[in-house]
Parts: structure tokens; C-alpha cells; sequence
């Protein structure tokens, strides 16, 4: 007997590879931004990258905290706003809301996370850009705070369905409990439900949070692209993402300023992977905690 | 005991007032993009050349760009995602390297929109120049479909998994192979799922620019190949809206996004009730 070639192993082999593409794809990920990034440390110390406060191309000065602090204060900013708004509404949709109510938002929740990042960033600039130069009377409404604004309405549809999921999860005998010792509502909501779902709502903050410091278009077109230190929200900045769009379409491929835009990926791409570890950690055992 | 009363009657407004809010900024930012749109949307905007270095005339370059892209990431994320899928499912068990595989897929989702942009611009456009011709919309198009690879695997994977236990093994008991069992069975029973992760995958492509704003030309001409340059919708509206060359165009482009992503949000959900009503037995 011929031995054949089993069609069943072959096609095995095939979906096999197909699956590992996954870990392909991010190895692939990882060596090229660190290959493109890393030459720039021969040249530059660490330190100086990441406290320095001049970025000039130009000169060869390559110093990221201007736009670290950019970035820090735009995120801030969202977060201030996205927080409790997110879970007002995650707790609203979870226990207050009537069949209608609730209808009515959770598809407009889904549209918003599906509207492209480009269009919320032309809105903030037709729209929030002068409202904001118009109630603080400002020269330039290209602030720091019109980011900050547009990225918290872009991360509310996260906030909402992760701490929504967590709310419901928490078993109806707290509840029982709480109603039954006299609570109100509210008391039950603020002191039982809340503090019970908190890892939920927690993780849905740090996802709404990694979503933030990877958004690019949105800022972009709105938070005045200056290379300097931010002093207060309604100053303009640069954060690490708007300084690879801006000059990535000047720099040399293979030059040291190609080099610093990319490490300039590379502090955003760890800290999202390092958040999106902790929330998926924080997530599973929300959910199982209860069963 | 009164002022309980008052306080929870006066969280209730709040609460109330953040879902206010949600549709406020819905409505305000689809409304606003309507009529600031809506003036430009006609025939001859998706059919006619621009005019005026894209200050007047038609979009149909950027149009005819962003369809070649979203096919080439389709083309490329489906099989591969489908295959992952049905690997996952069907010729494992759970261990070491499906859970290394689940956070890669993970991982990719999670990577920054733009640091996509420079890992395409290092792979495809100075790598892979001699097979992709630098920037050109094959180089965008697989960037885009590395991009929505985890979400076909995700939504595969999970429609796989609600095909019945007890119809494989029907299948199987009939004396069906491998092969056969997923081919007759668990494709067909997935399937509504499998469609869904596709439409999802393809609003994500055709709105997304970071990725793919490093390698795109913004010369008006009709691409002639993939291997040629050209652009997109996406990017388009944002040199538009960020050289202020033209915020009419730019709306008029804007409103062309959001029709698409809406009719295929639509079709989406109702491809998905149409099917669980029709499938379930």
C-alpha cells in the first residue's frame, strides 16, 4: 500500500499556520518598531529622550517631554469627563433604565463607537474648536481641552458596555439585601452595586484610557500641534501620536529622525499592551468572582 | 429618611441626564455632518474627477481607493481569520498556544491606530518595496487587513462555538469525516456570525486613516493598479480639513463615511436577528 498524504493533515497544517498568523503578525509588530526605533540610543541617551524638552529634527534634538506631558494632560482631560459620565450612564442603563429608555441608547452607544475617528476630529474642529475660543475668550480655540473633549465622547461607548456588563453581573440578592434593610435606590446603587462591580468598572476605565493615548486623528486636527510645553488645558500641545503624523511625512526613511518618530511609537505601544493585559486580567475575574 | 428621598431623586436626574447625553452628542454629531454634507451629496460628487486641486468637482479618485483597500484587507483578514477560527475550534484543545494565540489576537486590537501607520510604512513600504511597490494601496490594504484580522478571528470563533454538539456528532456518527463535519455543518452554522465579523471588519477598514496616512498620494488621478499609489476617503478628508483646502468637500466626504457606516451597522444587525431567526431550530 501507497502511503497517501492524509488530505485532513495537510489542511491541518494550513489552518494551523492561519492560526499563529495572530502571533506572526505581532512579532512582526514588535521587531519592526523596535529596529526602526532602537539606532536612535546611539546617538541619544535614554534620559535625554525622554526628559528633554527640545524637540528640534533639525538639530538632532530629539527630547519627547513636551509631548509626554501633552499627552498626560489630553488624556487627563478625557478622563475627567469620560469617568463619570461613563459610569452615570452604565449604572442607568443597568438599573434604572425603562425597556424604552434603554432601546433607545444602547444602539446610539454602538453608533458612536463606530464613527470613524477622522469625523470626530473634523467635528471638534468646526465645532468645539470655537465654542471653546468663544466661552474662554481665547485667541486660538485649538486647545488641549477641544482633545480632551472629543476623545472623552470617543471613549464613553467603551466606559459604558464594560461597566454596564459589570453592573449586571452583580447578583440580585445584593440588591434584595440592600432593598430590605430600608435602602433607597440610590443607596443601593452607590453603596451595594457600584462597590460591588468596581473591578469591572475599573478595567473599563484603564480600556477607555489605552483606547485614548492611541488615538491620533481626532487630536490631531484639534489640540494646535505646537512642539512646547502645555501650562494648562487650554494651552495647545503635541502629543506622541500627532508628532509621528505630522513629521513622519518629512523624515528620511532610515534617518535619525525617522529613528525618533519611531521610539516615539513605542511608548504608547507598551503602556496599551500593558493596560490591555491588566484589563483583560480584571475582567475575567469580575466575572467569575460571582459564580 | 427625607433627604435619602430627595438625594435619590435627584441622582436619578443625573443618571438620567448622562444617557441625555449620549444622544445629545449623537445626534448632534450626525446631525451636523448632515447638513453640512448634504449639500455636496449628489451623483456627480461620487462620479466626477476632483476639480481645483479637490476644491470642487467629484471624489470618485479616493472612492475607487478606499474599495481597492478594504477588498485587499478582506481579501487577506477572511480566509486567514476563518482558518484561525476554525483551527482554534475544531483541531485543538485548549493549551499553551491557543491562549498565546487569543492574546495575540488581543494585542493587535489593542495596538494604537498609528503605530500601524509606521509598522506598514517600515514592513511594506521600505522592506517589501520591490513586491509591494512602496507606498501603494496594496501596502494599505494589507496594513488594514493585519488590522481587523483579530476581529474576523473573534466573531468566527464565537459563531463556532453555538454550532451544536450534538449535530457534529450526528455528522460524524453518519461515518462523515473531518472535513466533511465542517464543510456540511460547522461553515453553514457559523456562517451568520462569520458574515457579521466581515462587515464589522470592513466598517473598521474604510475608516480608519492613521495606518494608512504614510502611504498615500494625494495626487487626483484614478489609481492604476494596487500596486500603484493612491488614496482613500479617510485621508482625503483629513489633508482637506487640515490644510483648510475645503471644509465643503471635506463634509461632503465625511457624510459619504457615515452613510456607509451606517447602512453597514444596519445590514449588519439584520443580517444577524435574520439569521437566528431562521437557523434556530
Amino acid at each position: 500500500m501507497h502511503k497517501t498524504l492524509n488530505p485532513e493533515n495537510t489542511i491541518k497544517g494550513v489552518l494551523l499556520l492561519f492560526g499563529i498568523t495572530a502571533i506572526l503578525i505581532l512579532s512582526l509588530i514588535v521587531i519592526f518598531l523596535f529596529n526602526e526605533g532602537l539606532p536612535l540610543f546611539q546617538y541619544i541617551g535614554v534620559s535625554d529622550f525622554l526628559l528633554g524638552d527640545k524637540w528640534v529634527p533639525e538639530k538632532d534634538l530629539y527630547g519627547t517631554f513636551p509631548f509626554i506631558i501633552s499627552t498626560i494632560f489630553v488624556i487627563l482631560g478625557a478622563l475627567l469627563i469620560a469617568i463619570p459620565l461613563g459610569i452615570s450612564c452604565a449604572v442607568f442603563l443597568a438599573e434604572i433604565a425603562p425597556r424604552r429608555a434603554r432601546e433607545l441608547v444602547r444602539p446610539a452607544i454602538e453608533l458612536l463607537a463606530g464613527i470613524p475617528s477622522i469625523i470626530y476630529g473634523l467635528f471638534a474642529l468646526v465645532v468645539i474648536v470655537d465654542l471653546i475660543k468663544i466661552s474662554f475668550n481665547l485667541a486660538n480655540g485649538e486647545t488641549i481641552l477641544a482633545g480632551s473633549i472629543i476623545l472623552a465622547v470617543m471613549i464613553l461607548p467603551i466606559v459604558i458596555s464594560i461597566s454596564q456588563d459589570s453592573i449586571e453581573a452583580v447578583p440580585g440578592t445584593y440588591r434584595e439585601g440592600s432593598y430590605a434593610m430600608g435602602a433607597t435606590d440610590w443607596q443601593t446603587i452607590s453603596r451595594v452595586v457600584v462597590p460591588a462591580a468596581r473591578r469591572g468598572i475599573i478595567a473599563s476605565i484603564i480600556l477607555g484610557c489605552g483606547r485614548a493615548i492611541g488615538e491620533t486623528m481626532a487630536i490631531a486636527l484639534v489640540i494646535g500641534n505646537a512642539e512646547k510645553l502645555p501650562l494648562s488645558l487650554l494651552d495647545s500641545g503635541e502629543t506622541l501620536t500627532t508628532a509621528i503624523l505630522l513629521e513622519m511625512g518629512e523624515a528620511v526613511i532610515g534617518s535619525l529622525h525617522y529613528n525618533a518618530l519611531f521610539c516615539l511609537g513605542i511608548i504608547p505601544f507598551i503602556i496599551v499592551l500593558f493596560l490591555s493585559i491588566i484589563s483583560s486580567r480584571l475582567i475575567s475575574k469580575s466575572v467569575t468572582r460571582f459564580e | 429618611m427625607i433627604k435619602a428621598k430627595i438625594t435619590d431623586k435627584v441622582a436619578k436626574v443625573g443618571l438620567w441626564s448622562s444617557a441625555m447625553f449620549i444622544i445629545i452628542a449623537l445626534v448632534s454629531i450626525l446631525g451636523y455632518v448632515f447638513i453640512m454634507g448634504v449639500g455636496s451629496f449628489n451623483i456627480s460628487f461620487f462620479l466626477d474627477m476632483p476639480r481645483n486641486n479637490w476644491r470642487e468637482g467629484g471624489i470618485l479618485p479616493a472612492i475607487i481607493g478606499s474599495l481597492i483597500v478594504v477588498a485587499i484587507a478582506l481579501l487577506f483578514a477572511t480566509p486567514i481569520g476563518v482558518g484561525a477560527a476554525i483551527y482554534l475550534t475544531e483541531f485543538t484543545r485548549e493549551g499553551k498556544l491557543t491562549k498565546l494565540i487569543r492574546i495575540a489576537a488581543d494585542s493587535i486590537n489593542a495596538v494604537p491606530s498609528i503605530v500601524f501607520g509606521l509598522f506598514g510604512l517600515a514592513l511594506f513600504v521600505s522592506y517589501l518595496k520591490d513586491f509591494t511597490g512602496g507606498p501603494s494601496l496594496l501596502s494599505a490594504g494589507l496594513t488594514l487587513g493585519f488590522m481587523i484580522l483579530p476581529t474576523i478571528i473573534r466573531t468566527s470563533e464565537v459563531s463556532m462555538k453555538t454550532v451544536s454538539f450534538a449535530e457534529k456528532m450526528e455528522s460524524y456518527g453518519l461515518g462523515a469525516t473531518k472535513l466533511q463535519t465542517i464543510r456540511n455543518i460547522v461553515l453553514p452554522g457559523a456562517l451568520p456570525g462569520i458574515v457579521t465579523g466581515v462587515i464589522l471588519g470592513m466598517g473598521r477598514a474604510i475608516g480608519e486613516t492613521a495606518p494608512i496616512i504614510f502611504m498615500v498620494s494625494l495626487n487626483p488621478v484614478i489609481p492604476e493598479s494596487i500596486f500603484g499609489s493612491g488614496n482613500t476617503l479617510t485621508t482625503q478628508l483629513y489633508y482637506l480639513a487640515m490644510e483648510g483646502i475645503s471644509m465643503d468637500v471635506a463634509f461632503g466626504i465625511a457624510l459619504t463615511l457615515v452613510t456607509i457606516i451606517l447602512i453597514l451597522n444596519y445590514s449588519a444587525r439584520r443580517l444577524n436577528s435574520y439569521f437566528s431567526r431562521n437557523l434556530r431550530r
